[in-house]
């Protein structure tokens, strides 16, 4: 699709250009991109099928990063494996963190102290924020912008990180959450500090929209571009901000109101037409509901306990049964699904990561499009290798 | 009209550049190593053992080698072979203790969970974090003397948390010197005594002194 004002992209050939065309028409080529490619984001590798500079066949090869994750979560106690939760999608530990505490907690049916339910939810809202500047950042970086909206995004995260490493002790690998609440209270000092994240980040979200929204280069090369239809996007079960931005009204925030979101007033951004550009739109107005779940959140925090006294730290084990558990992940539903027998490690562990589930339609949306655009298309699902492998 | 966009986005970026020469608010690098940020009271990285003195600190380290640690190890980076004879602890009792305490730093990854599951506040986190070695082996596989550090130590990294681990010590040591002066009294035995070292009950945990089979 093409801005108004610029031409359209290519002009219609006339019968001159045709049969030059038809002559020069050889093989296909086949282009292995990656696994070591600064636009795979990691170590991720696409075999595109390019007729000229067109893809007709686009294979995503992946299981460089493969960490045995889920073996590993088998074979240790249930609270080891939190740590290894982190390095699922590193950007966004804390929710990492959240849904594998749900998961257990919901197993062994324990309890949640008031406070630690806002305090994950203010934590959560922080990995949103943080993820989605990352993405835009990463998203124009992608498509030409080198730079400039990078490293003003990343200004941003490095706020966040901040704020995640004075409360948890580390700026990535926050390993936060616990079976029953969370590890350390926040100071009333963290919780100004968060308020004032808040206040100030809907200014910088101003001006990262003033770069950029109306930006003719960003449109010309997003707009039309890797559409994703809803009714694909639900039967390939994608979810997360790319279902969101093909019309979908799904969000577990609402559909499942777990944790203590029932409790506060949002709305879910739903974009129109499912291309790369409504992708980048959808997350940004997420954050801009998010920085409200926050001030929200920062406002009411309850006082109390962020443990459950009883909550066992040494020595847990779980109830015997069977438990799958889910939240909205920044990248989408991430979930745990897990077996007990009643000993002191799962006897099935499984993890529904969003990235890898978002990346099977791949190929679907850049069929037809240029290979330069496949970057794009790539950076506007949001994977993290970390996740996709395990 | 064509362009605005870029124009507006070249507003930004001008606004940005012009504005870092006024306001130094605008320079977020910090220009490691010359300078440093402060890292925040929670920063962790590394475990190290607590010892009571400085001076003696093998003497008085408060690990008994219970090995709880050791299994909850995520990557499964501590080794620990456990003492065959006994030496008297901080408050006096004869405790088994580490003969041999590696912490591999090229496997940790500074989960903190060894701290949260110690029952004795034995191991806590540091926050060195220049720690290059030119042997990747030796270099970063640190022993107990490698890793012990006085509790004062430990006070000048976490003072809210060393606080809080000084203030339950001292109370689990007045309610065993409660216990003991009990059963002297149930003895009838006049002299309040805090803790015979040779009749003191064993450590929690603690099991019969002998070492342990090396684990895999």
């Amino acid at each position: 699709m093409s801005v108004s004002g610029f031409p359209a992209a290519t002009p219609a050939p006339g019968p001159t250009v045709r049969s030059v065309r038809d002559e020069l028409h050889g093989d296909l080529l086949e282009v292995s991109m990656g696994p070591h490619h600064p636009s795979t984001h990691g170590v991720f590798r696409m075999v595109a099928t390019l007729d000229g500079e067109t893809v007709t066949r686009l294979k995503p090869v992946f299981g460089y990063l493969h960490r045995n994750h889920e073996k590993i979560g088998e074979n240790t106690t249930y609270l080891s494996s939190m740590p290894y939760t982190d390095r699922l999608d590193y950007l966004c530990s804390m929710t990492n963190n959240w849904a594998y505490a749900l998961a257990v907690e919901r197993l062994s049916g324990q309890a949640v102290p008031e406070r630690a339910e806002y305090l994950r939810v203010i934590l959560a809202e922080l990995t949103r924020l943080l993820n989605h500047t990352c993405l835009a950042g990463f998203l124009l970086q992608d498509s030409g912008a080198s730079g400039t909206p990078l490293m003003y995004a990343f200004r941003e995260r490095e706020k966040i990180l901040d704020l995640f490493e004075s409360l948890s002790g580390s700026r990535m690998m926050c390993n936060f959450q616990r079976f029953g609440g969370c590890r350390t209270d926040a100071t009333p000092a963290w919780l100004g500090a968060a308020g004032a994240l808040a206040d100030g980040y809907g200014r910088f979200l101003d001006e990262f929209e003033e770069l950029l929204t109306g930006n003719e280069i960003l449109m010309a090369r997003t707009q039309g571009v890797g559409r994703l239809p809803a009714a694909l996007a639900v039967s390939a079960g994608v979810t997360g901000p790319v279902l969101r931005a093909s019309g979908v009204d799904y969000d577990l925030r609402k559909v499942d109101g777990y944790g203590a979101y029932p409790r506060f007033a949002f709305r879910v951004p739903l974009g129109a037409h499912g291309d790369v550009y409504d992708r980048y739109m959808v997350r940004v107005l997420e954050m801009r509901e998010s920085i409200g779940i926050l001030r929200e959140a920062l406002r009411t925090i309850p006082d109390g306990p962020v443990m459950d006294p009883k909550a066992k730290i040494r020595g847990f084990r779980a109830k015997p049964g069977e438990v799958y558990s889910r939240i909205e992940g920044p990248k989408g539903e991430i979930g745990f699904y897990l077996i007990s027998e009643g000993g002191p490690n799962p006897y099935r562990y499984r993890v529904r990561p969003p990235s890898l589930i978002n990346l099977t339609i791949l190929e679907d949306l850049c069929l037809g499009h240029t290979i330069a655009d496949t970057v794009v298309i790539l950076g506007s699902i949001d994977i993290v290798l970390g996740e996709v492998d395990r | 009209m064509l362009g605005t966009g870029l124009l507006q986005g070249l507003r930004v970026t001008a606004r940005n550049l012009l504005g870092s020469f006024h306001d130094p608010k605008r320079f977020v690098t910090t220009q490691y190593p010359e300078e440093r940020t402060k890292l925040p009271e929670a920063y962790r990285n590394f475990p190290f053992l607590v010892s009571e003195s400085a001076e003696d600190p093998m003497g008085t380290l408060r690990c008994v080698a219970c090995q709880i640690c050791e299994k909850e190890c995520p990557p499964q980076c501590i080794y620990i072979e456990k003492s065959r004879d006994k030496k008297p602890d901080a408050n006096g009792k004869m405790q088994i203790y580490p003969a041999v305490f590696d912490i591999d730093t090229s496997v940790c990854m500074s989960c903190q969970i060894c701290v949260e599951v110690c029952p004795f506040d034995a191991i806590e986190m540091d926050q060195v974090f220049e720690l290059a070695a030119t042997n990747r082996f030796e270099g970063l596989l640190l022993d107990r003397h490698a890793l012990a550090k006085p509790n004062s130590y430990f006070h000048g990294i976490h003072p809210t948390e060393a606080a809080a681990v000084d203030a339950r010590l001292a109370a689990a040591r007045r309610a065993s010197e409660e216990k003991a002066r009990a059963a002297a009294a149930a003895k009838a035995a006049p002299k309040p005594a805090p803790a015979d070292p040779a009749k003191a009950p064993a450590a929690p945990g603690a099991e019969a002194p002998r070492p342990s089979p090396p684990g895999p």
